[in-house]
């Protein structure tokens, strides 16, 4: 096993050590069915897709992702463990890869648990497989995004709180760049060339096509990009504040 | 051999480490003495890898600990300071993935942990967590991945600190027993801990190196003969 794997591995096995992991899980569950039924209106729609259910999924992942990221780094830090890490024969690189891979799967599991309303519009109807399947692999890579801001933060503080309300905060900005009544309002102030391009760097413009059923690799590089900067960033926050 | 030259660290206007250097040779203990936030942990953190020196350089074994840093942080076996671990996993878990990121495998990183848990007396906490273990335990666990890699440098920082009489001697036989072949730095402010494990002292304050010699020449610099009294007249003033 590569050493990457070694780290990721142990990750994933510290979220089932401590209560977290099932929380977790049950809370995800529980939101995404009462944003599909209650919020989406599910029934109501008479569609047979599962647009109802990831139309709502960046505004949970705004809440529920930063709790998943912000013990990433913290707690290292503030058991002082970050130490024992950094001097292993590792690479910094590989370490915080295989912390975000860990969490990224774990968040994968999380969704892949929703396959009872897979299962249900399915039962109920004729949906589209392969658009789902596709806004499922979207939610996946817009929960990464989130969760690659987290990662970055987390190394940025010892206290998993402040952590927590920095991450959501950030995560917040980088939803609400590409709601139409900001957007509208900027237009009047900012030349249109702008305004187009900070609702590019929207989660929430990119993952609009997506819910749909759209796969764009366009949007899928965006994800992809968007991950590996913060991840970078995340190895300069921790040489600088891993003396702390 | 770990070279150190010229080692200086700053944080901020406030200077840890000043300028030092010197030479470690196999077979050596270095005492590290100094009182409380003289540098010696920044020093250690230093030689480990874990700090980036603001000068100067650390060289194990013919490796640059900065320009080469992987074969280097292998040579080196690392308690920091307070034992950090992760509290959640069972000892023997703990060790397990301690010996894998250090690329043991199958029967060899089997017999490594037995060996590992052996020498640093931990089969009757094998199966806990961590989490649950004492402060002395706790420590021995940070032994024990230290040493699981057989490694040519041992570098503990404050090993016996906050432990009873009878665990600080256990370290300091286990400490001596592993000193044989392999290059030992232990960083301390109990002074009799030198004279029971140390070949060499080293003492610091303020980041600087005050005294470099063995611990029987230190001892003769005062009439009493006590360590606890020379150490005060060279730090006392700083």
């Amino acid at each position: 096993m590569s050493p990457l794997m070694i780290v990721a591995r142990r990750e994933w096995n510290a979220y089932f050590s401590t209560p977290l992991a099932y929380v977790f899980l049950v809370v995800f569950l529980v939101l995404c069915g009462f944003a599909t039924f209650e919020l989406g209106g599910f029934y109501l729609r008479n569609q047979a897709d599962l647009q109802s259910f990831f139309a709502y999924q960046p505004w949970l992942y705004l809440f529920l992702v930063p709790a998943i990221a912000m013990r990433i780094w913290a707690e290292e830090r503030k058991s002082g463990s970050i130490e024992l890490l950094l001097t292993l024969p590792l690479k910094l690189h590989s370490i915080v890869l295989a912390k975000f891979l860990a969490a990224w799967l774990f968040i994968a599991l999380a969704l892949a648990l929703t396959f009872p309303l897979w299962i249900t519009v399915n039962y109920l109807g004729e949906p589209d497989n392969g658009a789902i399947l596709a806004a499922y692999l979207g939610s996946w890579l817009m929960a990464g995004a989130f969760l690659s801001i987290g990662c970055c933060l987390s190394a940025a503080s010892k206290s998993q709180v402040i952590v927590f309300v920095l991450t959501v905060s950030v995560c917040f900005l980088f939803v609400l760049l590409g709601v139409p009544q900001l957007l509208n309002s900027l237009s009047g102030v900012l030349p249109q060339v702008i305004v187009d391009g900070i609702a590019q760097l929207s989660l929430l413009t990119h993952f609009d096509a997506i819910s749909r059923g759209v796969l764009d690799l366009r949007d899928v590089l965006f994800y992809l990009f968007f991950i590996a900067c913060w991840l970078a960033a995340t190895g300069i926050v921790i040489e600088q504040k891993k003396a702390e | 051999m770990i070279q150190v030259e010229n080692l200086s660290r700053q944080f901020g206007d406030f200077t840890a480490v000043d300028n030092l250097s010197f030479t470690i040779k196999p077979g050596e203990v270095l005492g590290f003495l100094g009182p409380n936030g003289a540098g010696k942990s920044t020093t250690m953190k230093m030689l480990t890898g874990f700090l980036r020196p603001s000068s100067g350089r650390v060289v194990v074994f013919g490796h640059d600990m900065w320009s080469n840093p992987l074969p280097a942080k292998k040579m080196i076996g690392y308690l920091p300071e307070g034992a950090p671990s992760y509290a959640e996993m069972s000892v023997h878990a703990f060790l397990d993935f301690i010996a894998a990121v250090r690329g043991l495998q199958g029967q060899e990183k089997k017999h490594a942990i037995a060996v590992a848990v052996e020498k640093s007396a931990l089969n009757d906490v094998l199966f806990q967590t961590i989490d649950t273990l004492s402060k002395g335990y706790r420590r021995r666990v940070g032994i024990a991945q230290a040493i699981l890699h057989d490694p040519s440098v041992l570098i503990l920082d404050e090993p016996t600190d906050g432990l009873d009489p009878n665990q600080k001697h256990h370290v300091r036989e286990l400490i001596l027993n592993l000193a044989q072949d392999k290059l030992v730095i232990v960083s301390t402010h109990i002074l009799e801990e030198v004279t029971a494990v140390c070949t060499r002292a080293m003492i610091i304050a303020r980041g600087k190196l005050l005294v470099d010699e063995t611990p029987a020449v230190l001892a003769a610099r005062s009439e009493t003969g006590k360590l606890d009294d020379i150490f005060r007249s060279i730090t006392g003033g700083v």
